[in-house]
């Protein structure tokens, strides 16, 4: 399609692609929210013609800081040189001028207009009052030309696919900015072909001596196209690697961290109880190959996997939150259908989701009502819970699962995140459930309440409860995991058991190398 | 709810409310005189009670659609259709009983593809109770078959203009059915089931909550309100007139559950309160009938009344008064539970 | 190539094309000029009307005011004309300056206290008829030469079909707004604002310009729908034009504009509005078939209209979703 770091190609940029000289660096960037510090004292510095990966798990910082060069957060402290000069950004608009330009997974572009309009709009060629369409379209097919694409660009934008799509913003981003360009995961939701088609045009764009930042969570991708990576971790730079002197393993455990390792590891009881469920085969086109578990009561298996691996999409299809096209599911030998969250529940299944704001919490609804609203849901509106069993129950949860409130009245969005996921389970703790699936459980919560989490989880299985728990968070898993799924690619690829959970070995399984050392 | 919650929920429409009726009592001394002749109360307070009826009824099933994000426009067509079903029934012989029944499960069925649309169809509310909003005058006259249908059967008008006890029958009925729905939702769950829903759609469905079913639900007691609040209007007049029956009155409904001070994006609702809001556009009616004014600035007073309370609810203003707050220190959270180990 | 972004406009004109075809069927004296003349006539201030809520849906947004602005400027101009000496043309004007006012004035709510279109416009509505009242209750007259001349304005064809001023005026409206719609940078941003604001606003939209203007279009050419149904009805009164609104955003779905925004064509409300008129004129033409049937053809017309929108939507996302795959991260 391109001929990749084709010279002849016209280059908006006419330096050569230097070393020297960095197209971007930005120092010392800070950034609090209330409570939290998202970023601190964190750099990045991009060469021109360098594709740089910016890498961490979710709450890492990536996007933060994404946001701070763009101009969408002020930062709270630090500086940004672009191209040698001290820049301020104060909106993405304001950035996108000074020359950073910013692509996102959810292809930041209008479906109903058409390709040329994207390309052009706000700055469409004018004849008098009227839009010049014709010269815009040849304008918009010779642009795209010279990214290896020919296409109609009088066409609607939905009429082609995602990449099509992110090629057609890539080319807005450097048209009008060309200076650095900030790809925030474009690959997600590509397949193969289409992503060696952005890839190519990505080489091309370096060889126009545009900077890029490349944000992804497939590691492979990094080492295909990447020439450095940073990676961040809790808000702060954990590292900046040339990648050509590093394999996928230190990348990763640079990525997840280990440091906790030998602290949190705690003795686990091996009395495991008797078959609770069975999955067979559970898939779904584009989100999960079959997968496969069978869960036994006092169990807690961890699913393992970077961002994009398939784990919430696991935990979604178990749970009916999405419909999965097959896979049979046995609850005690007996053969189960479960269509929705309604039947779900009604087998004993709880769900706490990752995403908190959007899918777990109520936030207008007191404390006290989203503690009963799943027992509530599942009772049915004709049966109320009565009022001083709703007290009672909420009293209790608040009281063991140490929920700090001013009363139970507040809403439940002015509590603090470790304490709205608390809300959550207890939510689900009431409903009395056989079996417990958490997605993210300590996701962006204090470290005090991270603890208490993973103690609840031990508890839980002592009590006889079968769990289900994705997490990116190794230490985690290692301290509570009787087995570990590991996913990668929306597929199983490994599980470890017993002694085998490790964070080391976790991260192997992750990476794809061979297990080099079995835990002592 | 607590006692003192609610109370404290109703206030600012009891003390709007309160100021409306004292500024009828400044224009008019003899506002709260109430006098009992021929069996039956008369008097100004009777009077206001009396004619927000209809919108007391439509902004009950307005209030839980609202609370559940959504907006019902239809109703001021479904009571044309419902009048005009009670009417023609009568006319064709049945009994009033039977005219009533047939009205209610027309507006109930209005509601069900209503909610049928938004809840399985997935339209916007908007929208999808537009269809019919241009639709159900066409359907009314169908009934009709263009003329005012009028009749005299004494059942029927008894609901309308009749009293019982002395006290106007829509009074009561409306009393009656505002109370019970109210009381109903807060006894069962539906009530915060439905705010649930309203609030976080997703988060609702993952807690094993019908939403669907809820939401065709709340339409359907949306229809069956504009029905009798049809019915009580034709038997006022003794008469279904198609064409400006409970006209525009479902912009009062939403204006009702407006000035009641529920969110128009779902959420916590009072049906109490959107109660309140339905007596309080009545008595500044007839504010504006006693003091002599025109009734022609009846319109502008009310679209100044819903710009006065949309600028106090905009997240905008809400953001700025914040804002100037902020210069305050913020209310402490007090924890009031021991802080102990879970281990 | 027919693309789905042209379909419901596509099925608009074979709807119109086809009941056409129905009616010179069944009253072969409906296909003649008189018969489209009295359509463009009698339709003339609903079309203009409905250019502007176009601009409006195009961009997602919704006005519930037009038709009481209609009947304020009527009373207003009746008003002024019957007090005053002022001539008609300068009455024109300065209405025309007070409803783009308005208009402006409810999209600057609209945009800068982030309120929804619905209920601004909906104060609008009562604003606006409010006003008419307070002017006048009544029915007044308008007697004036000059409005005399406009009327007398018209273009006699061999059949005797009279195509009159305000044909030609709402015609000129709908050129005027098919250009601006599709050839102009405003135009471009109006469907950028309906495909999706925030998205807008991040490619560098210019949001509350924008939004003001479409509220001002709106508002301007309600104040011109004034004045045509002025000369059309020679009064003003402040209970007409009650549910115009309605009559409008009915054209507007029924012309092939997506009601959530994005989509849809100026032409296509032409039509809108020409099916609906033929509807009129079918139902004048049989005269045993009663008013009311209008309403419930154009309620059922909205409905099929919407359905064919919503099942576009879906195929469009079953096609995106089947390409892509899921892609929610893990």
């Amino acid at each position: 399609m391109t001929d990749d770091g084709n010279p002849t190609l016209e280059a908006p940029t006419p330096e050569a692609p230097m070393l020297e000289a960095p197209m971007l660096e930005a120092k010392g960037i800070s950034k609090f929210f209330p409570g939290t510090i998202a970023l601190d004292d964190v750099e990045l510095t991009l060469h021109r013609g360098e594709i740089h990966a910016l890498l961490g798990e979710n709450g890492a910082g990536k996007s933060t800081l994404i946001k701070c060069l763009t101009g969408v957060y002020r930062r709270d402290g630090g500086e940004i040189m672009l191209d040698g000069e001290a820049v301020d950004p104060l909106s993405t608009h304001h950035s996108q001028t000074l020359g950073i330009g910013t692509v996102y997974q959810e292809v930041n572009l209008l479906p109903n207009l058409t390709v040329a309009e994207n390309l052009y709009l706000g700055r469409q060629p004018m004849r008098g009052p009227f839009v010049a369409r014709r010269a815009m379209n040849a304008a918009a097919r010779i642009s795209l030309k010279s990214f290896g694409i020919d296409i109609d660009p009088t066409q609607p934008l939905s009429a082609f696919s995602v990449a099509i799509q992110q090629v057609v913003a890539i080319a807005r981003a450097v048209e009008l900015s060309g200076k650095v360009l900030i790809l925030d995961e474009p690959t997600a939701s590509l397949d193969r072909e289409e992503v060696e088609l952005l890839f190519s045009v990505i080489r091309q764009l370096t060889s126009r001596g545009i900077a890029i930042v490349f944000i992804t969570h497939f590691i492979d991708q990094v080492f295909e196209i990447c020439d450095r990576a940073t990676i961040l971790r809790n808000g702060q730079v954990v590292g900046t690697r040339q990648l050509k002197d590093v394999s996928q393993k230190d990348i990763v455990s640079l990525m997840l961290g280990r440091q906790l390792e030998a602290r949190v590891r705690a003795p686990k009881s091996n009395v495991v109880g008797k078959t609770l469920l069975e999955i067979d085969g559970l898939r779904k086109t584009g989100m999960l190959e079959a997968f496969s578990l069978k869960l036994r009561e006092r169990e807690v298996v961890g699913l393992a996997g970077l961002l994009g691996s398939g784990r919430t999409e696991t935990a979604n299809l178990i749970f009916g939150a999405v419909r999965a096209d097959h896979g049979a599911m046995k609850l005690r030998g007996h053969e189960i259908r479960i269509n929705n969250p309604r039947n779900a529940v009604a087998h004993g299944f709880a769900l706490c989701p990752e995403d908190r704001k959007t899918e777990g919490i109520v936030g207008d609804l007191s404390v006290r009502d989203n503690i009963i609203l799943a027992l509530q849901a599942r009772q049915g509106w004709m049966r109320p819970i009565p009022r001083r069993k709703v007290e009672e129950i909420a009293q209790h949860y608040v009281r063991t699962l140490d929920i700090r409130l001013a009363n139970l009245d507040m809403p439940v969005r002015l509590l603090s995140g470790g304490n709205q996921q608390k809300a959550i389970l207890a939510r689900w703790l009431a409903t009395d459930p056989d079996f417990l699936i958490l997605d993210e459980p300590t996701r962006g919560i204090d470290i005090g309440a991270h603890a208490e989490i993973i103690a609840l989880i031990n508890r839980l299985r002592e009590d006889g409860m079968a769990l289900l728990v994705a997490s990116s968070e190794m230490e985690e898993l290692v301290a509570y995991a009787t087995r570990v799924i590991v996913m990668r690619d929306r597929r199983q690829v490994g599980e470890l058991t017993g002694d085998e959970i490790t964070s080391n070995n976790i991260i192997h399984a992750i990476a794809a190398e061979p297990m080099v050392e079995p835990a002592s | 709810m607590t006692r003192h919650q609610f109370i404290r929920r109703i206030t600012p429409q009891l003390i709007i409310l309160g100021v409306v009726l004292a500024l009828n009592f400044l224009v008019f001394h003899d506002f709260f005189k109430i006098e009992f002749q021929n069996g039956r109360l008369f008097g100004n307070v009777i009077d206001v009670l009396n004619r927000g009826a209809p919108t007391a009824l439509l902004c009950v099933g307005m209030t839980l659609v609202i609370a559940t994000k959504g907006i019902d426009l239809s109703v001021g067509a479904i009571m044309a259709i419902a009048g005009a079903t009670a009417a023609s029934l009568i006319v064709d012989g049945h009994n009033w009983v039977s005219a009533l029944m047939g009205a209610l499960a027309v507006g109930a069925l209005c509601g069900v593809w209503n909610g049928f649309l938004v809840a399985f169809l997935r339209i916007q509310p908007i929208v999808a109770t537009l269809v019919l909003m241009v639709a159900g005058r066409g359907i009314a006259q169908l009934i009709t078959e263009g003329t005012i249908l009028t009749f005299l059967d004494e059942g029927l008008i008894h609901l309308g203009a009749g009293t019982v006890l002395g006290i106007p029958t829509p009074v009561l009925i409306w009393l009656f059915l505002g109370g019970a729905v109210a009381f109903f939702v807060r006894r069962t769950a539906l009530g915060m089931l439905i705010e649930s829903i309203g609030i976080n759609e997703a988060s609702s469905r993952l807690a094993g909550i019908n939403s669907r079913v809820l939401l065709l639900c709340v339409y359907v007691v949306s229809g069956i309100g504009a029905a009798v609040a049809g019915v009580i209007v034709a038997a006022d007049i003794q008469g279904a007139d198609a064409n400006n029956a409970g006209l525009w009155l479902e912009l009062d409904a939403i204006l009702a559950v407006v000035i009641g001070g529920n969110s128009l994006l779902g959420g916590r609702f009072s049906i109490v309160a959107s109660l309140l809001g339905a007596m309080i556009i009545q008595s500044v009616n007839s504010v504006i009938l006693l003091s002599g004014m025109p009734p022609e600035f009846n319109l502008v007073i009310k679209a100044l009344l819903i710009l006065a309370i949309l600028v106090i609810q905009s997240p905008k203003v809400g953001h700025l008064i914040y804002i100037l707050r902020a210069s305050a220190p913020p209310p402490e959270v007090k924890q009031t539970t021991p802080v102990k180990d879970v281990n | 190539m027919i693309r789905t972004t042209h379909l419901p406009l596509i099925v608009t004109l074979l709807t119109f094309v086809l009941a056409y075809a129905l009616c010179a069927s069944q009253y072969p004296s409906m296909f003649s000029l008189r018969v489209i003349a009295n359509l463009l006539t009698d339709n003339a201030f609903l079309g203009i009307v409905a250019v502007g809520m176009t601009f409006v849906i195009l961009s997602g947004g919704i006005d519930l005011s037009v038709g009481s602005v209609i009947a304020f400027t009527g009373v207003f101009l009746a008003v002024i004309l019957r007090d005053s000496s002022i001539h008609p043309l300068f009455a024109f004007g300065l209405v025309l300056i007070i409803t783009t006012a308005f208009g402006a004035a409810m999209g600057a709510t609209i945009h800068y206290l982030e309120m929804p279109a619905f209920i601004v416009t909906l104060a609008g509505m009562f604003l606006a008829r409010g006003a008419a009242y307070v002017l006048s209750t009544d029915s007044v007259p308008i007697t004036h030469e000059f409005y005399d001349m406009l009327q007398s304005v018209y273009w006699k064809t061999a059949s005797g079909g009279r195509f009159r001023l305000i044909g030609g005026v709402m015609i000129l409206t709908f050129i005027v707004g098919a250009l601006v719609a599709h050839r102009t940078r405003f135009g471009q941003n109006v469907y950028a604002l309906g495909g999706d604001a925030s998205t807008s606003r991040l490619m560098g939209v210019p949001v509350a310009s924008t939004t003001v203007g479409i509220y001002a279009i709106s508002g301007g050419l309600a104040g011109l729908s004034g004045i045509v149904f002025s000369l059309y009805t020679s009064a003003g009164y402040s209970l007409a034009t009650v549910g115009v609104e309605l009559d409008a955003i009915a054209a507007v779905v029924i012309g092939g504009t997506l009601l959530t925004g994005g989509y849809g064509f100026v032409a296509g409300t032409f039509f809108g509005i020409l099916i609906m008129g033929l509807i009129q004129t079918y139902i004048v033409f049989d005269g045993s078939l009663s008013s009311w049937w209008t309403k419930i053809v154009i309620g059922g017309l909205l409905f099929a209209f919407i359905l064919l929108q919503k099942g576009l939507t879906w195929a469009s996302t079953a096609r995106k979703k089947a390409a892509t795959g899921f892609n929610t991260p893990s």
